[in-house]
């Protein structure tokens, strides 16, 4: 086998293969399942989950999850639509704002896990409940400003270099900025050693609470994003919007060979999954499944790949 | 005196959720503007058990040191199989019933099936079957509606004839039939055992796997009660994400706020099913006041915030920092 080979995980491989089997499936289905639209297409549905699944990788590489996933998004597409109702200045501001929101709600998250100790499980889960709480608050009663504006409207959906969507060009700058930032930097390796075990990198004196909140802040800004280009994909942001992407990033992250446990996996893994996962899915909705079938072939599809190669090392 | 307080102790947070829950309810009662009347509680008793019973099956996961992302959804398909089967003469209304319950059942059974042969961590697994569970329940009701036997139904949700709501009753059955004998049996302790410290529930020779399967097959029964409750309240069924989601983030609150621990080993369903009424009464308690039903949504997220970081008050006894990072 080849040097590069050999050191990529082997669920990275299964997770390419994978791919590579439901393209196959596809194409017997219909012939334009290999054309390049199709595939692009494709690669800009995958953008918006792979930078849901960016954040989600980083907070499980420490051993925790965020549940605040459908919430956050909604809050960064509402919160930058909100901003663009308030004159040309909110306008130019959009996306920074409905990002940064989502980074409070991400570092309000990580300090009650960090500091506090709470499971991250039940306190993204608050989290998740307060944002919706705040968010209903805000749409209730009245019907506020929701339209994204062009700025957003053209990174979500626009096409510039080589048609090429520019919301892949996003996810590949942030994947990017995540292999370098987990690969090359204190604060990644810190996430590792986390995730492998807290105590050791306290002792070696590692920030570990703090490198933990802002992780969780980065994957609230993150998800915050992707609901901004959401909002800018369907031209406006509503209620529930981020609710399907939980399970889906989640998935994603865990069928890229990311351990759930924390402390191992690597980000060209989780790109696997998120391409895996948006293929997936449209082949199921290309078959044209009702939404009954989709969901029960789709969490069966999850379970057995799994089981394939996601399985833990058998405990004591 | 021994003994006590150790059982005071180890109760703590189920009295802690009692205590809160009385004087929450009382306050309800005491405001309430038609009065203590049989009527409010019963709507509050079945809203209650509802979750209760969820949050009964979310317990028993949780003492095991796992967690079921799938109880909401378990929930709605037993909702949705209700309504379905549970109707026609005592005959058929029996057939559904057990049907039910065994569709439960079945659907703990793959969980823990998963889980403990297929060695996959819980929360993905439960967070997968359940989107299952949930394409299922839609297979099976794709828009709301169905029936009830109208006759159980009523018999089950209205009141006894002391003004006592009969669903308190029907939990009450429930937890002498399902957590009783299971809490004081051999399988029952193993659980707690696995969930304090499972290489040593292993070397101290306890069977493992049975009891943790036992756990998630005992937890989608219950799960499949509560579905089963929904129906005869509602008269109807619904394939509702939202539902099940609620519920299921709803248990894990219960749960919680009942004083079940969530790393396992610690708690009681009693405790969890307080915890419930203590959640139910927060959202009653807002209306009693004529809080802004908009404000609602954002007040129970605070408040669930708020009782899960309580929990953090233990830190201020910390002596050995490194006590922090378990």
């Amino acid at each position: 086998m080849p040097a590069f080979l050999a050191r990529i995980d082997k669920p990275v491989l299964a997770a390419f293969g994978c791919i590579i089997l439901l393209l196959l499936v596809g194409s017997l289905y219909s012939s334009s399942f290999l054309s390049p639209e199709y595939l692009l297409q494709q690669l800009q549905v995958a953008s918006f989950l792979g930078l849901i699944a960016t954040g989600m990788m980083l907070v499980v590489l420490l051993g925790q999850i965020d549940l605040s996933v459908p919430w956050v998004v909604t809050v960064g597409g509402m919160m930058s639509t909100a901003a663009a109702g308030w004159g040309p200045l909110g306008e130019a501001l959009a996306i920074p704002f409905g990002i940064t929101c989502g980074m409070i709600m991400g570092l309000i998250s990580g300090f009650g896990v960090a500091y506090l100790r709470v499971p991250s499980m039940i306190f993204t889960l608050g989290m998740n409940a307060v944002a919706q709480g705040l968010m209903v608050l805000r749409t209730g009663g009245f019907a506020p400003q929701d339209h994204s504006t062009e700025t957003m409207h053209f990174l979500a959906t626009g096409r510039s270099i080589l048609n090429i969507p520019n919301a892949l060009f996003v996810w590949i700058a942030v994947g990017a900025a995540t292999i370098f930032l987990l690969g090359r930097t204190t604060f990644g390796r810190t996430v590792y050693a986390i995730g492998n075990k807290e105590r050791a990198a306290y002792l070696s004196g590692l920030p570990t609470q703090r490198v933990i909140m802002l992780a969780f802040m980065a994957s609230g800004g993150l998800s915050a994003f992707a609901g901004v280009l959401l909002a800018g994909y369907s031209t406006k942001a509503y209620q529930s919007m981020g609710d399907p992407y939980l399970l889906p990033a989640v998935a994603a992250v865990v069928l890229g060979g990311t351990n759930i446990l924390g402390g191992r996996g690597s980000y060209i893994g989780t790109i696997a999954g998120v391409i895996l996962i948006t293929l997936l899915q449209s082949i199921l909705s290309v078959m044209q499944i009702y939404e009954a079938g989709r969901q029960l072939i789709y969490g069966a599809v999850i379970i057995s790949m799994l089981l394939v190669y996601g399985r833990q090392k058998k405990a004591s | 005196m021994g003994d006590f307080r150790y059982w005071l102790a180890e109760n703590k947070g189920t009295l802690l959720a009692v205590a809160v829950f009385v004087i929450m309810f009382g306050i309800y009662a005491g405001n309430h503007s038609a009065g203590f009347s049989g009527m409010v509680v019963t709507t509050a008793a079945n809203k209650g058990v509802l979750l209760a019973l969820v949050a009964m099956a979310q317990t028993l996961v949780v003492l095991t040191a796992g967690i079921d992302l799938s109880v909401g959804m378990v929930f709605v398909l037993a909702n949705c199989l209700a309504s379905q089967l549970v109707v026609g003469d005592a005959l058929e209304t029996t057939f559904g019933v057990v049907v039910v319950l065994l569709a439960g059942v079945l659907c703990g059974a793959l969980n823990g099936i998963i889980v403990i042969y297929g060695r996959l961590q819980p929360i993905v697994t439960t967070l997968a079957t359940g989107a299952m569970f949930y394409g299922i329940a839609l297979w099976l009701r794709p828009i709301p509606g169905g029936d009830v036997n109208s006759d159980l139904a009523d018999a089950l949700t209205e009141q006894l004839p002391g003004g006592i709501p009969t669903s308190l009753v029907v939990l009450l059955g429930i937890v002498l039939v399902v957590w009783v004998p299971l809490r004081r049996s051999e399988i029952g302790r193993a659980i707690y055992a696995i969930g304090s410290s499972e290489p040593a529930a292993y070397m101290s020779g306890v069977n493992i796997d049975r009891a943790r399967l036992t756990a998630y097959v005992v937890s989608g029964l219950l799960s499949a009660c509560g579905g089963l409750m929904l129906t005869f309240i509602t008269y109807s069924g619904e394939a509702s994400a939202t539902i099940g989601g609620s519920y299921t983030l709803n248990s894990i609150a219960a749960v919680v706020i009942g004083g079940v621990s969530l790393f396992g080993g610690a708690g009681s369903a009693i405790g969890a099913i307080f915890g419930a009424f203590v959640l139910r009464t927060i959202g009653d308690l807002l209306f009693v006041f004529d809080f802004d039903p908009l404000w609602q949504p954002l007040f129970q997220g605070v408040i669930l915030l708020g009782a899960v970081t309580l929990g953090s008050l233990r830190l201020l006894n910390v002596k050995n920092r490194l006590d922090l990072f378990g």
